[in-house]
């Protein structure tokens, strides 16, 4: 039976509580009668054998490309780059895709007698990976093979020895990215694609970049002017790495992209009432989340936390397509839209979600207060295109614990911007402007993102610009169930209550709000009309 | 609801007095749950409910029947009770296991079928190597009719259903998943018991089964149970049996399932032939196309009756067949 697409659903008085994250939990909550709930779609059936879909894919390349066998001969310099640990969301069950397509590119690489192959993750201002997060998404067998020889890299956007200026793009762009990519005879990405902003030239424009080439789309004008960044066709984001991508080509680097969808299937079985609609759970769905939320609220937060870090998706490869950029990200994000995009009619007033206890920047660590911010304004929020699911100057309600807690191993940037800055103001392009260059070149920041495990000194800011669009369009956003103090320090309001919630949000929008409430994960990308 | 209690106690109070009232427990009513998720959630008004899903008939479920933890009770069960039951009411002779000699992979076997005692029988007597790794495949609508049916079937006889009056795509789906994990097929292509002990026109659908699968059939003729245990009655009457089983039939590359169906209906008459008389006439009838039909003359149903071969042949040796269930081939005569 083919999937059952998503839906809006007109709520009533016979409409069931409906599931909301809250971090690492979640809640039943009953919307007032009239409200809508977006509802995603069930999840497309993978593809049946990966490995042939790939190989496939890489023998019969799109654009103007040649098959991957026919780009490779002894002799030749082969670099491989692959998406980080922000991709996908929860980590994929081994084997991870990037493993799968991964072996069979370096198959072909043996069969034609390459050796000088490197493998690159492509990190761009993000942490560098931890070995067991690189054994999981590329497998034993690479890691064991390359890491050992220093064949295994990661991605160093501040080191100078390593970076090399292709030139500015018609805008005045700076495009400096990896050296060894750019210098290879070959340079294959290996991309996943969860959201329709995935892939295409921002992989290597931005994952093997250098801060001085992405801070000229990493910005507030552009994240204010992309609307939303989901949507290419109105993404300033986009444009800016599509001309970024175009001169890199134009340089002469022969990029060879592999982009994969996965299936919108993010939750193991013994979570799947998380993806259900609420109607449908079964006897054991309901049991399930019952015994699962009372063991959660006798659960400590960091075993709480580790019980979520450790949850491994079942999702499955949906499509994978291979050759030149441009022609293969066409197909991808075709993809990615036949399965998340729902048609909705018209604006609310106000806007529900529940967060969960993950975005592409704290796996395996904390949501803390900046990354609540940008999971909800930056991401779900621009998850439409056309226009926003909340009218202008209407109101965002979040459900997150939004606990005052940071790790201090992955973010040490954000416990200070969330200290020095965000007491200061909030508005990004104060922030922006005050204080972006000495987070940005703080040695300390630079050392520990050069050596440890953490996130770029410039990265919070990053993450408070992907939310800058939302927070010039809306006129309050209230957090249900936050730490107080913590809401306050992002410039939210805070309630107990979903119902308390509501209740702020009529002073600003009116006694009888139009309310729309995102059901997800699993992702949906909204087309307003 | 605490407000009904509060109620309650005020009104008590009124009447008692606060002294006395004060001395007595507060009354608490519990309060009730919010149905959902204790209950299931209402179905919104704006969503059409979808007909409710069938699981029961060929819609039954029967993987669990097939995990190992299960396989081994049903093996306990089939060799420790119902294996010694058989040999001691229908005592079975045996021939043609021989036939099976180098046959390694998943078989289908077909085989007549007039009355409840053939799944049993044959269950107690093929090879130990196909009869623990086998399923049958069952009326959909007389076995698996209630979910209780379904399971003590799909337990005791490893049972699959499958729907008499045509050839489903699920029970195809479910058959060629099952061959191709290794595990044999019992089905009977009259698509149920003979009604006078007369054989049935075979269906195709044993034959499309294997075509489509390559999979080998393997015709089987039973005598006895239907004087034992005829259709329509519930009373048993011991006696012997005889189970026969024919050379393996390996669908051509150009067979059409109807052909391998024929071939099929043609082997088991052979064997029929063959257990009434001998093996050589057998074969010559059945070279000449001349094998006694299995589904009788085309005569009254009292002539029919009256026609009817006996159940056993006594002229045969009778033997009880002691490697009947294992790997040792009957030796023939």
């Amino acid at each position: 039976m083919s999937p059952r697409p998503g839906f809006v659903l007109d709520v009533d008085r016979s409409t069931p509580p409906t599931l909301m994250w809250h971090g690492e939990g979640f809640r039943l909550e009953r919307l007032p009668a009239g409200s809508r709930i977006v509802y995603p779609a069930e999840p497309f059936e993978p593809i049946e054998d990966p490995d042939f879909a790939i190989r496939q894919a890489v023998e019969n390349p799109m654009g103007d490309s040649a098959p991957l066998s026919a780009l490779l001969r002894a002799g030749m310099k082969l670099t491989i780059a692959f998406d980080d640990v922000s991709l996908p969301l929860p980590p994929m069950r081994a084997p991870d895709i990037r493993q799968r397509v991964i072996e069979a590119v370096l198959d072909q690489a043996a069969t034609a007698g390459v050796d000088d192959v490197v493998l690159i993750a492509a990190l761009a201002l993000h942490r560098r990976m931890t070995e067991s997060e690189l054994r999981h998404a590329l497998g034993d067998r690479i890691y064991d093979a390359f890491a050992p020889h220093g064949l295994l890299q990661q991605h160093d956007a501040e080191d100078p020895a390593n970076l090399i200026h292709l030139g500015l793009t018609d805008q005045g762009e700076d495009v400096e990215i990896n050296k060894r990519a750019a210098t290879s005879d070959l340079l294959v990405y290996v991309n996943i694609n969860l959201v329709a902003m995935d892939g295409g030239h921002k992989s290597v424009a931005t994952g093997l970049a250098s801060y001085k080439s992405l801070r000229h789309h990493h910005n507030v004008h552009t994240m204010q002017h992309s609307r939303s960044f989901m949507d290419q066709r109105h993404s300033e984001l986009h444009s800016s790495n599509w001309r970024m991508g175009r001169l890199i080509a134009a340089s002469g680097v022969k990029v060879f992209q592999i982009e994969t969808t996965v299936n919108n299937d993010p939750f193991p079985e013994q979570f799947s009432f998380l993806a259900k609609r609420e109607w449908e759970w079964s006897l054991r769905d309901r049991a399930a989340f019952l015994a699962v939320s009372a063991s959660l609220n006798r659960t400590p937060e960091r075993i709480k936390r580790n019980i979520f870090n450790s949850m491994r998706s079942p999702m499955g490869l949906t499509s994978v397509q291979a050759g030149e950029v441009e022609a293969v990200h066409a197909a991808t994000t075709e993809q990615v839209l036949r399965e998340q995009l729902i048609p909705v009619e018209g604006q609310a007033d106000v806007l529900t979600m529940g967060l969960p206890y993950i975005c592409p920047y704290n796996v395996n660590s904390v949501m803390n207060p900046i990354l609540v911010m940008c999971l909800g304004l930056g991401y779900f929020f621009n998850m439409y295109r056309n226009k926003p699911l909340v009218r202008e100057g209407g109101v965002v309600i979040m459900s997150h614990p939004t606990p005052w807690a940071f790790d201090p191993v992955f973010h040490p940037s954000y416990i200070d911007f969330f200290d020095q800055v965000l007491s200061d103001t909030t508005d990004p392009k104060e922030i922006e402007t005050r204080y972006e260059e000495s987070f940005a070149t703080d040695p300390w920041y630079i050392h520990l993102y050069r050596t440890g495990h953490a996130y770029h000194g410039v990265h919070p800011f990053y993450m408070w610009y992907w939310g800058a669009h939302a927070l010039a369009h809306l006129g309050r956003v209230i957090i249900v169930g936050g730490d107080s103090a913590a809401v306050h320090r992002l410039g939210f309001k805070s309630a107990s209550t979903l119902s308390d919630a509501l209740e702020m949000a009529r002073d600003v929008v009116g006694p009888h709000p139009s309310i729309t409430h995102l059901h997800n994960p699993p992702m949906i990308m909204a087309e307003v009309t | 609801m605490s407000g009904l209690s509060d109620k309650l106690s005020d009104a008590l109070a009124d009447r008692l007095g606060d002294r006395l009232s004060d001395r007595l427990p507060r009354l608490r009513v519990p309060r009730r749950p919010s149905r959902f998720p204790w209950a299931p959630a209402n179905w919104p008004t704006a969503i059409p409910m979808p007909p409710p899903e069938s699981r029961t008939g060929s819609d039954y479920e029967t993987d669990w029947a097939r995990r190992y933890g299960v396989r081994v009770a049903r093996a306990a069960v089939l060799d420790g009770v119902i294996r010694p039951l058989v040999h001691g009411i229908i005592p079975p002779v045996v021939e043609g296991t021989d036939r099976l000699d180098g046959v390694k992979g998943p078989v289908i076997f077909a085989a007549n079928h007039s009355s409840h005692l053939d799944t049993p029988l044959l269950l107690s007597v093929l090879p130990r190597r196909f009869r623990h790794h086998m399923v049958v495949a069952g009326a959909a609508d007389y076995f698996f009719d209630t979910r209780l049916k379904g399971a003590i079937f799909a337990f005791s006889l490893a049972a699959i259903p499958i729907e008499r009056t045509k050839v489903s795509r699920r029970f195809l789906d479910l058959a060629a998943e099952l061959l191709d994990a290794g595990w044999s097929i019992l089905i009977y292509p009259e698509g149920g018991r003979s009604t006078d002990g007369w054989g049935q026109t075979f269906s195709a659908g044993a034959g499309y089964l294997s075509v489509r699968t390559g999979v080998p059939l393997v015709p089987i003729h039973v005598a006895g149970t239907v004087k034992a245990l005829p259709k329509g009655t519930g009373r048993l009457r011991p006696g012997p049996t005889a189970v026969s089983l024919g050379s393996p039939i390996t669908p051509g590359p150009g067979d059409d399932s109807r052909q391998v169906a024929q071939r099929l209906e043609a082997s088991v008459a052979a064997l029929a032939d063959e257990f009434r008389t001998d093996w050589w006439q057998a074969r010559r009838r059945a070279a000449a196309g001349l094998s006694p039909s299995l589904s009788g003359p085309d005569v009254s149903p009292w002539r029919r009756s009256w026609a009817r071969p006996p159940a056993t042949n006594r002229n045969r040796r009778a033997t009880s067949s002691p490697g009947a269930g294992s790997d040792t081939p009957w030796s023939r005569r």
